[in-house]
């Protein structure tokens, strides 16, 4: 097969953007998924967006069964999947009707023709094929026959021509890997791995791949050949990581720092069951995962697990926050470390389990009743929810609390190359169990106060199996210091104060607040979450014109890192974009005092940088006239 | 029971707070039946843990000098769970009432059970809410009148025993709190098995619900309407012992023993891997105002939840190698730059 990545005469282009589209029995993830991970090794940065309905297989061919990947890949560092694909693959007119207004003005259209017969135009809402009607005059239309050349080139090898429909995804893949000279031999040896034991399968898929990388050529699809170089990335090993995959590794990462063995009790939930799939396989590194009969049942079987010594982590989505509320009350109450990694989504309710979505901040924050403030950090990019994860964990060990990880739906299944870090240099996190009594009682005697505290305030953490200091803790208000139950109405007083303090020290802990650009910008852009990529590529916008807007990226949401008050109020604007109706400009209001503004966007898509470039500057043009 | 003399004796396991049960609860005889055998099992106290929900059977943790939580309503079994997953080799013991357990809770219960992960679960049941003062329980009779249902209660009543039972339960025994000795012999009989056991004590609450075992548990009554389950003997009570159980129409059926013969009875057998007869046992009685079994009606070996998941721990270790962090991150492609 000519490879083209080094050939003469293809133009260089910084970045492409592909819309890859389909019903979702088309295996459009896995198109997205393998072109993604050839751009990787290939060099380029890169991120990604897969989108795709909660329904398993809505009926084929409408527009509620649309499954689409978008990525981009560029020659110079990204951090978004592109606000509008150049290219769109449409496998079917469902993906074309709803997935057209997209794609960027005089975009490419790679169209499955075959699809686009009456029964499909019928159900996806076409009264006139949009391939002959001129619709899409104002776009390069490419039209191939997918399905009949899959089928023609998988006749020969015995498959069944309904089989061999199925790798259409794979002509697909080798047409668009032929034009932007992607190295073909990653996937052919993806395809002979991942299918090992199904001949017919590995037969089909690479005659299919095989036949779309050389349909390029003899249809002389030359003239839209285009080459996007590797990027410039800092010299190192890379791999390509989604957000789950990341946090999840994360996670163990803690556990081998910590010293203490890693549980997690989970029930399934979308988008946070990658994360119970992948510690399930990591058995070798000790890691016990629980199913559990609900959402109920598996924070109480961690916080059983954390009570036992071991590092307690339970994963879902915010229906399951709501549902553990009350336990994780408890564990405020008990003061026993414990993760709650919350992969955000659509709400309320049900909502929109497969889309994105970051309005779940309130509740980490406050939604519990009671007083009951536990920290909460939140995940930026994919490669990112890695750290994040291990600072969760190392505070909730080093600080002995619950701990709300945010991350979200858009981070859970979004990829990027990530630079690898030196395990031996990762944050090393302290915590040991307590081995003796702590008091001596009035007849002299030693004796285990479970509630004593160090001086920032943290309990010890004894745990059944040592001799001596046998306790009982429980959700019932208990007396500072020697922990039994009190109604004391000056110890619950007392009590409340240090469970408040205890976690407002937290931020002794933390850096300072600090802003990304000029310092004495005007326009401050606050981020928390997967906003960070959006506005990184606003920002890049923004400098680019030299106009005066800065960054502030906060992964601490409770407690905030000192100084972020002082910092806000240094800017003539502050300006916070959230994928919710404003939940950070509510909690900056309180807190500091700052008038901050929202920037909103609740239609479970992230924002894309063009959004947010428009809104500062939109800001800075403001502020140049009343001033 | 271990044949080593008691190291320990029941203050050991006797916390210094004071027992805030209402005077004449049941509660305290479950209590010191508990305290005064835990001298016996040759378990040490820091090796053993009682987890409880919410109720007034849940304070119980905070009476033994073991370790122990006071968690929140109903998910007792779930944190259980969890600990023992995470520490087999501790001895964890679950305390909760009829509404802890059988309400708000039933869900855990049921799957703490089908799990077999080995904790030993005390269902205190006393046909009523206590801690919030009176209101009809799961395990109330029909036309039960308390506060919340004060024309009688429409409700049918779970039989915890049949619960467990349909719950895929390896042990579950029943009890009651006018026996001390019977009371220990279950719970060591609880400890002793590996995996989940139910042991259901039929507790009086003076309070709310007072005498509502007075027609089983009374000295004077308990001949008549006691039916102790013994294993490998056939089912017979009464002060002479002319009273039986025979199966009829996939029915335990009470009869005269005189009527049908002693070996036409039913041959208790703990261990029969098909739970239809202990279940067909479990209703014989439809409350405790009619001839009512206890004793140990099903005690089957099955595979234990957390020794399960340990071996699969081994068995990854063996077969991977123990983890290496840096071979993990390496895991998928990756290239050099």
């Amino acid at each position: 097969m000519t490879d083209l990545a080094d050939a003469p005469n293809v133009p260089d282009v910084e970045r492409v953007v592909i819309r890859f589209a389909g019903d979702s029995g088309d295996g459009m993830q896995l198109t997205g998924d393998r072109f993604t991970s050839a751009s990787a090794l290939f060099g380029n940065d890169l991120a990604t967006l897969p989108e795709f309905p909660a329904e398993i297989r809505a009926p084929a061919g409408t527009l509620a069964g649309v499954s689409a990947f978008q990525v981009q890949i560029s020659s110079e560092p990204i951090s978004t999947p592109g606000d509008e694909p150049t290219v769109l693959v449409a496998m079917n007119p469902a993906a074309m009707k709803s997935d057209l207004n997209r794609l960027a003005a005089g975009g490419t259209i790679i169209a499955n023709e075959d699809a686009f017969e009456e029964r499909n135009l019928e159900k996806a809402g076409y009264v006139d094929n949009p391939l002959d009607d001129g619709s899409l005059d104002g776009y390069t239309l490419i039209r191939v026959p997918m399905t009949k050349l899959t089928r023609e080139v998988c006749e020969p090898l015995g498959v069944k021509p309904r089989d061999a429909e199925r790798s259409k995804n794979f002509f697909a893949l080798g047409l668009v890997s032929w034009m932007y000279t992607r190295p073909v031999e990653p996937t052919l040896e993806w395809i002979a791995s991942k299918f090992a034991g199904r001949d017919a399968v590995i037969a089909a898929n690479t005659a299919a791949f095989k036949a779309g990388h050389a349909y390029g050529e003899t249809a002389e699809l030359g003239s839209h050949v285009v080459r996007v170089a590797p990027a410039t990335l800092e010299p190192g090993e890379y791999t390509n990581v989604n957000g789950n995959t990341a946090l999840s590794w994360g996670l163990i990462a803690a556990s081998v720092q910590s010293g203490l063995p890693l549980f997690l009790g989970s029930y399934p939930i979308t988008p946070a069951s990658d994360i119970l799939h992948e510690l399930a396989k990591h058995k070798n590194f000790g890691v016990r995962t629980f199913q559990a009969e609900d959402e109920i049942a598996a924070v109480s079987a961690a916080i059983g697990a954390a009570y036992g010594g071991h590092l307690a982590i339970t994963t879902t989505s915010g229906p399951g926050v709501a549902l553990k509320g009350e336990a994780i009350g408890l564990a405020v109450s008990l003061e026993l470390p414990l993760v709650i990694v919350d992969i955000q989504r659509g709400g309320p309710s049900t909502g929109l389990p497969t889309k994105t979505e970051a309005s779940d901040l309130m509740m980490a924050v406050y939604g519990r009743h009671g007083e009951s403030p536990m920290p909460v950090v939140a995940a930026h990019s994919p490669a990112q929810c890695f750290d994040a994860a291990i600072e969760a964990c190392r505070l909730a060990l080093e600080y002995r609390t619950p701990v709300m990880l945010l991350s979200d739906g858009y981070l859970a299944n979004s990829s990027e190359p990530w630079r690898l870090p030196d395990v031996d240099t990762l944050p090393s996190i302290d915590v040991s169990y307590a081995t003796e009594p702590n008091q001596t009682n009035e007849d002299g005697d030693p004796v285990f106060w479970p509630y004593a505290r160090d001086e920032k305030l943290v309990r010890p953490w004894a745990v059944p199996g040592t001799p001596d200091l046998m306790h009982r803790v429980g959700g019932l208000e208990k007396s500072d210091g020697p922990g039994n139950v009190s109604y004391d109405p000056q110890n619950h007083g007392r009590m409340t104060d240090i469970r408040a303090e205890r976690i407002a020290r937290i931020a002794d802990d933390l850096p300072e607040a600090s802003v990304e650009g000029d310092p004495n910008a005007t326009v401050c852009l606050v981020g928390w979450g997967s906003t960070w990529g959006a506005i990184r590529g606003a920002m890049r916008r923004l400098g680019a014109d030299g106009l005066p807007v800065a960054h502030l990226q906060l992964s601490h949401l409770q407690p905030f890192p000192h100084g972020t008050g002082e910092l806000l109020r240094r800017f003539d604007r502050v300006l916070v974009p959230e994928l919710n109706m404003g939940q950070l400009v509510k909690l900056l209001r309180a807190e500091f005092l700052v008038d901050a503004h929202g920037i909103n966007k609740v239609m479970g898509q992230p924002f894309t940088a063009a959004e947010i470039d428009r809104a500062a500057r939109a800001a800075l043009a403001e502020l140049e006239e009343t001033s | 029971m271990t044949d080593l003399q008691p190291t320990t004796t029941r203050k050991d396991w006797a916390t210094d707070q004071e027992v805030r049960w209402c005077p004449g609860c049941g509660d305290y005889s479950i209590l010191t039946a508990m305290q005064l055998m835990m001298p016996d099992l040759g378990v040490s106290r820091e090796d053993t843990v009682f987890i409880s929900g919410i109720g007034c059977a849940a304070r119980f943790p905070y009476y033994m000098n073991t370790y122990g939580i006071h968690s929140i309503h109903g998910r007792a079994p779930a944190f259980a769970t969890g600990l023992a997953l995470a520490r087999p080799e501790l001895s964890v013991w679950v305390v909760g009432g009829d509404g802890d357990m059988l309400s708000i809770g039933g869900n855990h219960l049921i799957h703490a059970l089908r799990r077999n992960v080995n904790v030993n679960i005390l269902l205190f049941n006393n046909m009523i809410y206590g801690l919030t003062k009176g209101q009809y329980s799961p395990t109330s009779e029909v036309g039960k009148v308390t506060k919340s249902s004060p024309y009688g209660s429409v409700d049918t009543p779970f039989n915890a025993v049949s619960v467990a039972l349909g719950a895929e339960a390896s042990f579950v025994a029943r009890t009651h709190d006018m026996d001390r000795k019977h009371m220990q012999e279950m719970f060591t009989r609880a400890w002793e098995h590996p995996g989940a056991s139910l042991v259901e004590v039929y507790q009086n609450c003076n309070v709310f619900n007072d005498g509502a075992f007075d027609t089983i548990s009374k000295r004077a009554n308990r001949d008549a309407n006691l039916i102790n389950l013994r294993h490998g003997e056939p089912i017979r009570f009464g002060a002479d012992h002319e009273r039986g159980v025979i199966l009829a129409d996939a029915e335990a059926v009470i009869v005269d023993v005189a009527d049908v013969g002693e070996e036409a009875l039913v041959v208790h057998d703990e261990t029969r891997p098909n739970p239809a007869v202990s279940f067909a046992l479990s209703r014989l009685a439809s409350g405790p105002t009619e001839p009512t079994p206890i004793g140990v009606f099903r005690a089957v070996e099955r595979q234990e939840y957390a020794s399960a998941n340990a071996a699969q721990l081994l068995e990854a270790q063996e077969r991977s190698g123990k983890g290496d962090l840096a071979a993990l991150l390496r895991s998928n492609p990756t290239w050099s730059v």
